[in-house]
């Protein structure tokens, strides 16, 4: 990561980075893609009509589904979601640009958006009843003193899984390209071979970007069905 | 033993997540395959599960990589 505007406010590193650039281009893609696909809108779609309302139609599948019927009103920021990570991780695959989901901070930060979300939602929802959904139903009162604490932890371990479950795997993908990447360097002749496994493991990576960004979109959905619907 | 080489050591033991991932998602797709084989019809309900699954599954493998990071560059 290095700095193109440098810009410092106090002890604050304000600077406008590459990883900025990325974000950036990411968004105004999307917003290129969604706005100038949809200006003329024909009844039967052209191509850029198609992936527009393909993606739209996907992600609005995936929260009806999965949320319900009241889900919908949360469907613009899942959208925005999934379509900013799916950006952002194949931006990331472009040899010599800069995966940003790679930066832990950058994932955790919308990680940690999805959980205060998603248990603002559910107190707003259910207020103080919200805190039933550590009690699970049903079971002995002894064991709920060793139930309670494993379902609060496994509440507040969501961020976190969240963010490193994305981080992780595009940071692995980069590091296994690098790898082979310097295999290839010292091989010589023979530098046909690992540069034949990059390819495979570029394509590899294309289905996991994909992947990512769906499991990260789907999982929001499913906390986000917890939270309005408890159990 | 130094700390250099016991931060080798306990990357390479981090590694051992990968046997949980392995299992994870050859179970994954052992079941999708044996379920498509008796109903195919039901392809399209139970292939978004299976890849859901799938990256869950890889995840684990991957929470292994990133304590082998952490043991070998934060501490």
């Amino acid at each position: 990561m290095h700095r193109i505007i440098p810009l410092r406010i106090g002890s604050f590193d304000l600077s406008y980075t590459n990883a900025a650039l990325l974000m950036t281009i990411a968004v105004i893609l999307i917003t290129a893609l969604t706005l100038l696909s949809t200006r003329r809108a024909a009844l039967i779609p052209g191509r850029w009509q198609s992936i527009a309302e393909m993606s739209y139609e996907f992600v609005a599948d995936m929260v009806e589904s999965n949320v319900g019927r009241e889900g919908m009103a949360y469907f613009p920021f899942i959208f925005t979601l999934f379509m900013f990570i799916l950006f952002a991780n194949l931006l990331g695959l472009i040899p010599y640009s800069f995966s940003v989901t790679g930066q832990i901070i950058v994932t955790f930060a919308m990680a940690a958006v999805v959980f205060t979300g998603v248990t603002i939602i559910g107190f707003v929802r259910h207020g103080l009843h919200f805190l039933r959904f550590f009690v699970p139903e049903g079971v002995p009162a002894l064991l709920l003193v060793i139930l309670v604490p494993i379902e609060v932890l496994s509440y507040f371990i969501r961020p976190f899984t969240l963010a490193i479950r994305l981080f992780a795997n595009m940071l692995a993908g980069h590091t296994m390209l690098g790898i082979f990447a310097g295999f290839a360097a010292i091989l010589g002749i023979f530098a046909i071979f690992p540069v034949a496994v990059d390819v495979l493991l570029l394509a590899l990576e294309l289905l996991v970007a994909v992947l990512q960004a769906y499991v990260f979109a789907i999982l929001s959905c499913l906390y986000l069905n917890d939270a309005i619907h408890m159990h | 033993m130094d700390l250099a080489s016991a931060k080798m050591i306990g990357a390479g033991l981090a590694c051992i997540a990968l046997v949980g991932a392995g299992i994870g998602i050859g179970n994954v797709f052992a079941s999708l395959i044996s379920s498509l084989a008796r109903n195919p019809a039901a392809q399209g309900q139970v292939q978004p599960f299976a890849f859901l699954g799938f990256a869950l599954a890889e995840a684990t493998g991957l929470f292994g990589l990133a304590i082998a990071f952490l043991i070998l560059f934060v501490f």
